[in-house]
């Protein structure tokens, strides 16, 4: 607790990195699979089906896995080789967007595919093309994609196996806070691993809690999808 | 702007028109020409085709057979754009009262300082002056219905369907509506209303047109229809008996 209360640097700079990663990870996450998810929902094509279980299935692909086949392709003889990505913190952005990009598009599909269903004749009627809709629902579902955006976050921030494959868990450059306890607690440094343990619930609870907030929002102005 | 133009909308006219689902034909409508005025009741007990007929004529179903026709040729997508439709359920937007009717107005193209003077004009039509940043969604059922009305009339429509759009409203409520309709009929919207209600039927009707099992059994002046019906099913129906 001393070590929060003091403000000790190296403490924060892990927390503010982790956060950078992770924020950045779920930025380009939504930037990709809110589309995506759009897309699914309202389009109507052949192998939707099918894309629709591959992606409910990449949501629970395990992060060891994830993080192994970002290696290879980071990896000095990968096909991203060249770009020398591995053991950064941008290898770590690129493997929490791999983990979280299938949530918030799955989760982005579930919730358009519901409005787009009550908004459908009312669309059509209004003369609003499929396609012209979609910025239509997104907009609409707006606080339901923000939990969708939330519950990728608490992901991200919470990852600690494909990170430490392809960020190495190099001290002050790609340490994060999952890294850093999984680290700390073998050495037997208890301390710092129990003050980051402490602030990763800490926000945790306080992305529960603006999920609830959200909820209880969509709730008093009637957005609450049906 | 329509305003006070009182001549008469365009024909609309369906031939052998036909739906048919699970091998049953919900509508088989062989004839019907709606070319009055209006306003346009369609009357008949539940599952007789009334809303079927009404989403068909919007141009919101296809039929398996036959077509609507407006002024001789089949429906297009500009009639479609000439049109508009209130549903039972009103579909709101998540969005502010203003919003819900910003957004057809900006798709028309409107600028913005014009956008706000016609969303005030609508909004006193009504009746729901400061209620233009409360959220849509949190309207009672009245003014969420006069809401989607206001939104449909946005478009400047040259015929409005409504589906049974007081069904679920109180006396006060659906006298609201019924003004608003009247108003619209008066400034040349040409009114098409599906209802099961008689005593809207002969407060509201121009015309009628009576169904039963996916017929149309009659159709003429409200006066005739109502006071010396031809058909039997009409003569029960308004009498009040139960017509399936």
């Amino acid at each position: 607790m001393a070590l929060i209360l003091n403000g000790d640097a190296e403490l924060w700079a892990i927390v503010l990195l982790s956060l950078k990663v992770s924020i950045f990870a779920v930025l380009i996450a939504a930037l990709i699979g809110m589309p995506v998810g759009a897309a699914l929902a309202v389009a109507r094509f052949p192998g939707r089906r099918a894309m629709i279980v591959l992606m409910n299935a990449l949501m629970g692909f395990p992060p060891v896995v994830v993080g192994l086949l970002v290696y290879l392709m980071l990896s000095r003889s990968g096909p991203l080789g060249v770009l020398e990505l591995l053991y950064t913190p941008t290898a770590m952005i690129i493997a929490q967007v791999v983990l979280v990009t299938p949530i918030v598009a799955a989760l982005t599909r579930q919730v358009i595919e519901m409005l787009a269903e009550e908004y459908s004749e009312q669309l059509r009627s209004l003369g609003v093309s499929r396609l012209a809709s979609v910025p239509v629902l997104l907009w609409d579902a707006r606080l339901a994609l923000i939990t969708a955006l939330l519950a990728g976050f608490g992901r991200a921030i919470a990852e600690v196996g494909a990170v430490i494959i392809v960020g190495g868990n190099i001290n002050h450059v790609t340490r994060v806070m999952t890294t850093t306890i999984a680290l700390e607690t073998s050495k037997g440094n208890l301390a710092l691993a129990l003050a980051l343990g402490a602030i990763l619930i800490g926000i945790a609870i306080a992305v529960n809690a603006m999920v609830s907030a959200v909820s209880l929002r969509a709730e008093q102005e009637g957005l609450r999808h049906a | 702007m329509r305003d006070m133009l009182c001549d008469t909308a365009s024909s609309l006219f369906v031939r052998n028109l036909r739906v048919v689902r699970n091998g049953k034909a919900l509508l088989n409508v062989s004839r019907l020409s709606l070319d009055g005025p209006g306003p346009t009741l369609i009357l008949g007990p539940n599952g007789a085709g009334k809303s079927l007929l009404l989403r068909c004529l919007h141009g919101l179903i296809e039929p398996d057979q036959g077509r609507v026709e407006q002024d001789g040729t089949p429906l297009t997508d500009r009639h479609k754009a000439q049109q508009a439709m209130v549903f039972q359920q009103p579909v709101l937007l998540r969005r502010s009262v203003a919003a819900n009717l910003d957004f057809v107005l900006k798709r028309q193209g409107l600028p913005r300082g014009a956008r706000k003077l016609r969303i005030e004009s609508l909004l006193a039509e009504g009746g729901l002056e400061g209620k233009a940043r409360q959220p849509a969604r949190s309207l009672s059922g009245g003014e969420a219905q006069r809401l989607a009305i206001l939104r449909a009339l946005a478009l400047d429509p040259e015929t409005l369907f409504l589906d049974e759009p007081t069904s679920a409203l109180d006396p006060n409520a659906t006298q609201m509506i019924e003004r608003m309709i009247l108003r619209a009929s008066s400034r040349g919207v040409r009114i098409v209303m599906v209802t099961h209600d008689i005593g809207q039927a002969r407060r509201l009707a121009a015309d009628i047109v009576m169904m039963q099992g996916g017929h149309v059994v009659e159709h003429g002046l409200a006066k005739q229809v109502l006071n010396a019906p031809q058909s039997d099913a009409a003569r029960r129906y308004l009498a009040g008996g139960l017509v399936t």
